[in-house]
């Protein structure tokens, strides 16, 4: 057994718990966690299955804390987890699993799939086998700062644009700000006008906040990668920065891993509780919206659906802030079928959208299928939604099935259309 | 042995050692999963109305939106089949007898031509699950060996039942006695095969409901 292979396997045993152990004694093998998967019912492959996709998991649970398990190992009937096979299922692992969660919605005896997902990825990296795309992205995280390499310096740049497209102010630093921002770097490249859309609503509701030089990065590349250490690295930049400042909240932005990551996943990453409150933006606009202060001059006049992303409804829990806030500044909104905590994922979350071989590409092509088709039964040409990976990868979906569809930021077109 | 020593013996030693193995074995796997344990959620709890782990251990029991369409023969099949599984091993006459002598439990049951009926369709209905774990592509792609037998273990004593109550085949006698040992074979089974479920869904459905249910989502 390689070292590696083993670091893997025994990071497999320290993840396992009752949680686990209960979920794999329950399953009944009756594929109905297949039919909530875009990637099964897309593709119609069966080995995108998510319970097959934890066989390593389980067999490691087997032969390490069942009786027959362990006797099975001693005599060498059991098939031993090797790197071949490890390698053979990081397609299934993360090409083809966002962890959108909709499996854990369905399974009959209550199995959280996404939950041993997320521990069978631990065992992924240590040993090697995560995809290339989200190990660059890791490193880039870890040794500069984000996942796509944005430094400092560069954010600055965009700020004085911001500053002076927007004609607002964006603080920099400020001790005992009421909210500290966090941004992901997707925004502040490709989506800089939310940090003048945030800017234009902080300032009109009254509300103290800064951006930390030393953590303005959301994102967590150690959280998708399935990387604990990484992660806990990523998210100690937070949560030293914002100490630090003496902020009593921390924002988290349109970004879906990164609100599991800081929200979620922080606190037990660090292993205490934070000395803030973790407000994700559509809560803390909801909140402004039920005190009267989001006031909107207009509405949009095109109908619009609405994508809600898996990591900030389903799996994050803000389920009601999203629609209220669109009818806010809407005419017409036309829900998916499958909406809100049962909605079908873009195909590109959990890391997925930093995967660029050609095959993992056109796989997330396929399952988008099932968004689009979603798309077009609302019969609309606009969607809004509230994640920069969403949008991205929506976007490059929309581009490549050459879809009339326009897409729209949540916070930004209530920035756009908020009362002057 | 002839059909009445074995029918006495499955009745009388065999019977106690199936349940004691049973016993056993079930108290081993629930230490063996459960004392895993389970490390604290650190993150402060949002509350929401029906997110809970109880409110799952219910809700759960029922097909998510869309789902039955997706999936009949699993949603409609397992109905049936559990259902019928309980009227006939909880509530047919004879079966609460045997309760009653070993705990002194009773409760009242129902005519014996209906739980004909209620067997007929749960063997049918097995017979159909059986056939669509074969012919689905998932369902046959995740099927084991084990899928297999925990079925032979519930179908057997559900058919051998029957053809003794009916006496049909064998002289009811050896029927009975092949019924009671297929039995027999099933608690000593259940605890190390997937049919262990009938036990861990409610605290799988907990877990499940209980992680959501912190970030205030129903499931």
């Amino acid at each position: 057994m390689s070292a590696s292979l083993q670091k893997g396997i025994n990071a497999l045993k320290e993840v396992i718990d009752a949680p686990v152990a209960s979920f794999f004694a329950s399953c009944v093998h009756c594929g109905l966690c297949a039919e909530a998967c875009l990637f099964y019912t897309e593709t119609g492959d069966p080995k995108y299955t998510p319970i097959h996709k934890l066989e390593p998991l389980k067999r490691v649970y087997q032969q390490e804390y069942t009786l027959l398990g362990r006797l099975a190992k001693m005599t060498g009937l059991a098939k031993p987890v090797t790197d071949d096979e490890l390698e053979a299922w990081s397609e299934l692992v993360y090409d083809s699993c966002t962890m959108c969660g909709r499996c854990s919605m369905v399974c009959p005896v209550g199995n959280d799939l996404t939950y041993m997902i997320r521990k069978l990825r631990e065992g992924m990296a240590v040993s090697g086998h995560a995809p290339e795309g989200i190990v660059n992205a890791t490193k880039r995280t870890v040794e500069l700062g984000g996942p796509m390499g944005l430094k400092w310096p560069a954010v600055q740049n965009v700020i004085k644009h911001v500053e002076a497209d927007s004609g607002h102010k964006v603080p920099v630093d400020q001790a005992g700000a009421e909210y500290m921002v966090l941004l992901s770097s997707m925004e502040i490249v490709n989506y800089p006008e939310y940090i003048g859309a945030l800017a234009r609503i902080f300032n009109k509701a009254g509300i103290t906040w800064t951006l930390s030089s030393e953590a303005f990065e959301a994102t967590n590349a150690g959280i998708q990668i399935g990387n604990s250490d990484l992660a806990r690295e990523i998210v100690s930049r937070i949560v030293n920065a914002a100490e630090k400042l003496g902020v009593k909240k921390v924002l988290s932005p349109e970004c879906g891993h990164a609100y599991m990551a800081i929200r979620w996943e922080g606190p037990n990453l660090v292993g205490r509780p934070f000395k803030f409150e973790v407000v994700h933006v559509l809560e803390l606009l909801d909140e402004l919206r039920a005190k009267g202060v989001l006031k909107m001059k207009d509405k949009l006049k095109t109908p619009v659906t609405l994508h809600d992303p898996c990591q900030i409804v389903r799996r994050g829990g803000v389920l009601n802030a999203p629609e209220a806030l669109l009818k806010e500044v809407v005419v017409e909104f036309r829900p998916m079928t499958d909406h809100g905590k049962m909605n079908w994922c873009c195909g590109g979350g959990g890391g997925a959208s930093a995967i660029h071989e050609p095959a993992a590409e056109e796989l997330r092509f396929t399952a988008f299928k099932r968004k689009k088709a979603q798309i077009e039964e609302t019969g609309v040409n606009t969607m809004v939604t509230f994640c920069a990976n969403c949008r991205i990868t929506l976007e490059e979906s929309i581009d490549h099935f050459e879809m009339n569809t326009q897409l729209l930021g949540l916070t930004e077109l209530l920035a756009e259309h908020l009362e002057d | 042995m002839n059909e009445m020593e074995l029918l006495t013996w499955a009745r009388g030693p065999g019977l106690n050692i199936a349940i004691g193995l049973f016993i056993l074995g079930m108290l081993w796997r629930l230490v063996e999963i459960y004392t895993l344990g389970r490390k604290k959620d650190l993150a402060p709890a949002r509350n929401a109305p029906g997110a809970s782990g109880w409110h799952t251990v219910v809700r759960r029991s029922m097909p998510p939106h869309g789902m039955l369409k997706r999936s009949p023969i699993s949603y409609i099949g397992g109905y049936i089949f559990h259902i019928g599984l309980f009227i006939v091993v909880f509530l047919f006459a004879p079966h609460i007898k045997l309760v009653d002598s070993l705990l002194g439990l009773s409760w009242p049951g129902l005519p014996s031509q209906v739980i004909d009926a209620v067997t007929v369709v749960t063997l049918a209905t097995m017979l159909l699950v059986l056939f669509d774990r074969i012919n689905n592509p998932v369902k046959r792609y995740l099927s084991t060996v084990g899928d297999y037998a925990a079925w032979m273990l519930t179908f057997l004593p559900l058919l051998t039942g029957f053809l003794a109550v009916k006496h049909l085949l064998l002289p009811y006698t050896t029927m009975l006695a092949l019924h009671i040992l297929s039995v027999e074979l099933l608690l000593v089974a259940l605890p190390f095969t997937k049919l262990i479920h009938v036990f861990t869904l409610f605290a799988s459905r907990w877990y499940n409901g209980d992680i959501s249910g912190k970030r205030g989502v129903p499931v």
